[in-house]
């Protein structure tokens, strides 16, 4: 049972730790972080980063890409910076189509036998043109509610950090425990065995998709909370670094094995990284770049643990 | 003998007892089935009785995987009638009609999710498990299953699949093909099930099957060791190309009888010829198994042919693998003297490139050969095409034509073509004759000797008896491992399976 | 009749298709106005396309989870070392040309060491070294737009009779990647590895001298497309990669490479390309605004590769 046990947490048992010691790293750079307005800072912005990832998570479980993610959470941004506010039912309504889209995109994925890439690739067109007639220029108030949600003063530690439990404890139990998400699951790892105990794979696909969507959409709402007003392309880099977020934390692009528990650390220990980089006081030149080398030596340290763990096996 | 399979959920109530009509839990009638210009089956008739175990017997290709498949749903006949229960499902049978009626297999390949754990996997095939709790009703229902089948087994239904070994996969695959909830279980198809268990857990899987078949169930085993198929079935159905050639109760087969129903007729053996030892030749090939680096070496000669034997999976593979790599370079315990090619045995995954033509599948190792500057001749390309066309007898108008145009057997030839072509010194042939017919193998196994005795070296990895006589030296594997050298006349199936199981010395 | 019947089953016809249909879309509406000077544009900006894309093409040839978005990095970086370098003397034309290739050829080969020493996945190895390489070329030019020599600035806009000089020399090349494509061991070992890798690795080809070397040639072509368009556009703009990602997997694809692997097509590069170009011609032209027009794009895209694969699908 130890074993086992150990087998299913050395997943996230990196992510944590990089994420442990990016967070020591910024204490140390700037110790008045340690404060409830310096962790909001630190983290707020991490919110609407996890619930992407965990919106690419879905999709990356079924072995797919959606490299249309960044422009979608960038529409929703726009319509909860308009249209929400301005006509609710509207707005509902709108977000829901888009969902219905997500779902939609999942089943023609997977009935025309069609490359994700591609056909996200073009959904990502699709989004960012329907988020300019939304709103053709940056502007628009976020909803009075959702503003005091995302500024909601909690006791003891932020609201992003609730936030953040929340959403890790809440999908994990949907995606890893429940009867269902053992499907969902499944159908990435050996999508044929799924389908020959009697299971969609249309059905799985389209539910991936729909909650791909779902969770897009929070993300979108969370980032509009905080920003108060919306902007088509404020979201782009949403797309790659979600993608960055679920290998961070532990996931694969192929066979289902992912860890929503892990996506949600890999999307913080991002944001952090960039917030580090700043209190780095390093040439902003090479912010991005410095992005890039974090990325490639917390990969490079899972290949050594993989061999290694491969080697006592 | 008889083990009580343990709790509930197997209990002997829950296998419906057929009707007093005696009338057969399986029902084919004139079952065909082609691919493309493939026979694989050719009209298949075969009634299983409730509470029977059939075994089912026949060499490599003929057609036992394609009824199997049928019969789970995964393959639709081309005609025929299928009746399951005293329904007629001919129309539109499927895995849905499948899952429903009770119809379980085992196949070959695992089928289980790598990425989820040992009781996840259960959940898979059954959807009732839901709701509050289903976790634990899974574990309860996959591990009293393995308990029942495997006593002291030490699988955890918490264990993610893919950390498992490929026996303990194998067994939580049979233990789950044979759990029952509302979904019940009546036929259970057994495909080469102990073909990585050794002989303990072997033993434990039969005489679970002979439980379950006493308390009603129905089970059709396949397998190639013929000792399990007379010891544990009540009747023997016996397959040649596509068809059934034999069918009586078990009693009714000696061993020497099944393999003749079989169609393997003695062969002459004075096709031997007498050879030197590894020792004499000049050496070429000296390797040890990864798993015994201490152990006596591997070895081959110029002009040998050595065959690698024992029970499929037991290493064979790896070590020609890496003799293929020894190589190219530089490998502890691996000393290779010259070029090496593989013939692959397993088509789809190790051999054949399915967009490209037959002609580019034959040429790709000898290209190196063809060029005229930098490019490639295409001339000189078709040229060999059309060479290994003729020698090899390539079924086919025209080798521009796509690989997959091809039978089975057919594209066997063009990686054999591919390896004997190239300028290789050594070649390493990786069980490559399953599924190619009778003619073809001749054809086949005269080019081999002839290119033995041009100074080739083969290293052959078989699972076939007969082929092994073609050797002049025998290793055989087990665990990864070597742990037989057999040369000359003591090339026996007997001593061959007997190294193949006895515990190390 | 049957050639009829092969040219029908070219994988490429749909992007050519689409991309005449377009053009007569384009031109009814202008009642023929300017359908040559659509062309000559379309040809200009379709060999940027063409160039990265060749590369990329290679790259997702050699199967699964090969992809190099690394590209508009890549671009940046040689366009902006190679400006810099230069300075705006024609005599350095030679030498900036090599520079801006040697860029390509460096980040193909830090690249393919990502992917293969530290077994990180081709998307997320490109894209950690794109970020990478976009902080180094930012670093390195500074913000300063350095104007590429005259002769190159000439040479990149060059058209003879309505055609631009350096389509046909992206023509050119196009073809002799052809030919390395189906007619050299490296070529026939790419497709081999995106069909089969391991069945490669058995037939005894060079797995991974062959990765190792089409990850170098794709950085290698990108970098030469940042030289060019440096020179056709003025100087090194810092974003000027940018749209070049999306376009190099879009051309690819709907030019008729399988996206699975193991299955290249060039000459159906310039099809895609066209298409791209033209489309977005052709709904400026009919005047929509920039919202209508990106999501007819996508749509467009998406119905492309829809129809298309009825005939990939095996």
């Amino acid at each position: 049972m130890n074993t086992a046990l150990l087998a299913r947490n050395a997943r996230i048992l990196l992510p944590t730790l990089s994420f442990v010691v990016i967070l020591l790293a910024v204490f140390w750079l700037q110790p008045r972080a340690m404060s409830y307005v310096g962790l909001n800072l630190l983290l707020n912005l991490a919110l609407p980063i996890a619930f992407a990832t965990i919106a690419q998570m879905f999709v990356i479980t079924v072995n797919d890409l959606d490299l249309s993610l960044g422009a979608y959470v960038g529409f929703v941004a726009c319509v909860g910076a308009t249209w929400l506010g301005e006509q609710p039912a509207l707005g509902v309504l709108v977000l829901a189509a888009g969902i219905a889209v997500y779902a939609a995109v999942g089943a023609l994925i997977h009935l025309r036998n069609l490359p994700s890439i591609v056909v996200t690739l073009g959904m990502s067109f699709v989004w960012l043109g329907l988020a300019i007639l939304v709103l053709p220029t940056p502007g628009g108030k976020a909803p009075d509610w959702l503003r005091a949600l995302m500024t909601w003063k909690t006791p003891i530690v932020p609201f992003a950090i609730y936030a953040l439990l929340a959403l890790a404890i809440i999908v994990h139990f949907g995606l890893m425990r429940s009867a269902y998400g053992a499907v969902l699951r499944g159908a990435g790892g050996n999508p044929r065995s799924v389908e020959r105990a009697g299971w969609s794979l249309l059905r799985t696909k389209m539910v991936m998709f729909a909650l791909a969507g779902v969770f897009g959409m929070f993300a979108g709402l969370a980032l509009v909370g905080l920003t108060t007003s919306g902007d088509a392309n404020i979201a782009l880099r949403y797309t790659l670094l979600s993608i960055a977020g679920v290998i961070l934390g532990g996931g694969e692009f192929t066979g289902g094995r992912i860890s929503p528990v892990g996506a949600v650390i890999g999307a913080m220990t991002l944001t952090l990284a960039g917030s580090f980089l700043s209190f780095l006081r390093l040439d902003p030149d090479w912010q991005i770049g410095a992005q890039g080398v974090i990325l490639i030596i917390v990969l490079a340290l899972r290949v050594l643990i993989n061999r290694a763990e491969a080697r006592t096996a | 003998m008889n083990i009580r399979p343990g709790a509930g959920h197997s209990a002997p109530g829950r296998f419906p007892v057929m009707q007093a009509t005696t009338s057969s839990l399986i029902s084919l009638g004139g079952v065909e089935k082609a691919f493309g210009a493939v026979r694989a089956l050719s009209g298949v008739s075969l009634d299983v009785a409730a509470g029977t175990c059939v075994g089912l017997v026949g060499h490599n290709g003929a057609g036992k995987s394609t009824l199997m498949n049928i019969l789970a749903g995964t393959l639709q006949p081309s005609a025929g009638r299928l009746g399951v229960a005293g329904e007629d499902v001919s129309a539109g049978y499927g895995v849905a009609t499948a899952n429903r009626l009770g119809v379980r297999c085992v196949f070959q390949e695992l089928s289980l999710c790598p990425n989820l754990s040992v009781a996840e996997n259960a959940r898979i095939l059954h959807p009732s498990l839901k709701g509050l709790g289903w976790r634990r009703r899974a574990a309860a229902l996959i591990g009293g299953k393995l308990d029942a089948i495997f006593p002291g087994h030490d699988i955890e239904p918490g264990q993610i699949v893919g950390d498992l070994s490929i026996a303990r996969r194998q067994m939580v695959e049979i233990a789950r093909a044979f759990s029952a909830t509302d979904r019940n279980v009546r036929l259970v198809i057994l495909d080469e099930p102990t073909s990585s268990l050794d002989g303990v857990l072997a033993a434990q899987l039969l005489s679970f099957v002979r439980g379950f078949v006493a308390e009603g169930g129905t089970v059709i085993l396949i397998s190639h060791l013929l000792a399990e198929i007379l010891n544990t079935s009540d009747r023997i159905v016996v397959m040649r190309d596509g068809g059934i050639v034999a069918d009586r109760p078990a009693s009714g087969f000696s061993r020497a009888s099944l393999v003749e129903s079989m169609g393997s007729v003695a062969r002459e053996m004075d096709a031997r010829h007498a050879r030197t030892g590894g020792g004499a030749a000049e050496r070429r090939v000296s390797a040890t198994a990864k798993r015994q680096p201490e152990a006596a070496p591997l070895i081959a000669g110029r002009g040998e042919i050595v065959g690698l034997a024992g029970l499929g999976g037991h290493g064979q593979t790896d070590m020609l693998v890496r003799i293929f790599e020894g190589a190219r370079m530089r490998t502890a315990g691996v000393t290779v003297e010259g070029r090496t090619a593989i013939v692959a045995g397993d088509r789809q995954t190790d051999g054949v490139f399915p967009l490209w033509s037959i002609g580019e599948n034959a040429t790709i190792a000898s290209l190196g050969r063809m060029l005229r500057g930098m490019l490639i001749d295409p001339d000189a390309e078709s040229r060999m095409a059309a060479e290994w066309k003729e020698r090899i007898g390539i079924r086919t108008p025209d080798m521009r034509n796509p690989i997959l145009s091809l039978s089975g057997g057919n594209q066997q030839k063009v990686l054999f073509a591919r390896a004997l072509g190239s300028d290789a010194d050594i070649i390493l042939m990786d069980d490559p004759m399953r599924g190619v017919d009778i003619g073809t193998k001749q054809e086949v196994y005269s080019i081999i000797r002839r290119e033995a005795d041009a100074g080739r070296t083969f290293l052959w990895y078989t699972t076939e008896m007969d082929e092994l006589k073609h050797c002049d030296r025998v290793y055989v594997f087990r665990n990864g491992g070597i742990v037989a050298e057999l040369s000359g006349d003591e090339i026996t199936e007997d001593r061959v399976l007997h190294s193949s199981f006895e515990p190390a010395a | 009749m049957s050639l009829l019947r092969r040219l029908l089953d070219k994988p490429w016809l749909g992007a050519y298709a689409g991309a005449l249909a377009i053009w007569l879309a384009t031109i009814a509406f202008t009642e023929g106005q300017g359908g040559a000077g659509v062309l000559t544009a379309a040809l200009s900006f379709a060999t940027f396309s063409v160039l990265v894309a060749i590369g990329q093409m290679y790259v997702i040839t050699l199967g699964p989870g090969n992809v190099d978005l690394s590209i508009p990095a890549t671009m940046t970086l040689a366009g902006a070392v190679s400006m810099k370098i230069m300075d705006g003397n024609d005599p350095m034309i030679v030498p900036g040309l090599l520079i801006a290739l040697g860029c390509g050829a460096g980040v193909g080969v830090f690249n393919y060491g990502l992917i293969r020493l530290l077994r990180i996945p081709p998307i997320i190895a490109t894209l950690s070294s794109s970020f990478v390489f976009l902080s180094a070329a930012i670093s390195y030019s500074r913000g300063i737009r350095i104007k590429p020599p005259p002769l190159l600035a000439d040479f990149t806009t060059w058209i003879v009779a309505g055609i631009p000089v350096l389509a046909v020399a992206g023509a050119l090349l196009t073809l002799a990647m052809s030919v390395v494509l189906h007619r050299t061991v490296f070529g026939r070992t790419v497709t081999a590895i995106g069909q089969n890798p391991r069945a490669a690795r058995l037939a005894g080809l060079h797995v991974d001298r062959v990765r190792f070397a089409t990850y170098v040639m794709c950085g290698v072509f990108a970098g030469l497309t940042g030289y060019l368009v440096s020179g056709f556009s003025g100087g090194a703009a810092l974003n000027m990669g940018s749209e070049y990602l999306l376009a190099s997997i879009a051309v690819v694809v709907i030019g008729g490479t399988s996206v699975a692997g193991g299955f290249a097509n060039l000459p159906g590069l310039w099809g895609a390309a066209m298409l791209l170009f033209l489309l977005v011609t052709m709904l400026n032209t009919y005047g929509f605004g920039a919202g209508i027009r990106l999501v007819l794009t996508g749509v467009i895209i998406i119905a492309v590769i829809t129809l298309a694969s009825r005939k990939a699908v095996r």
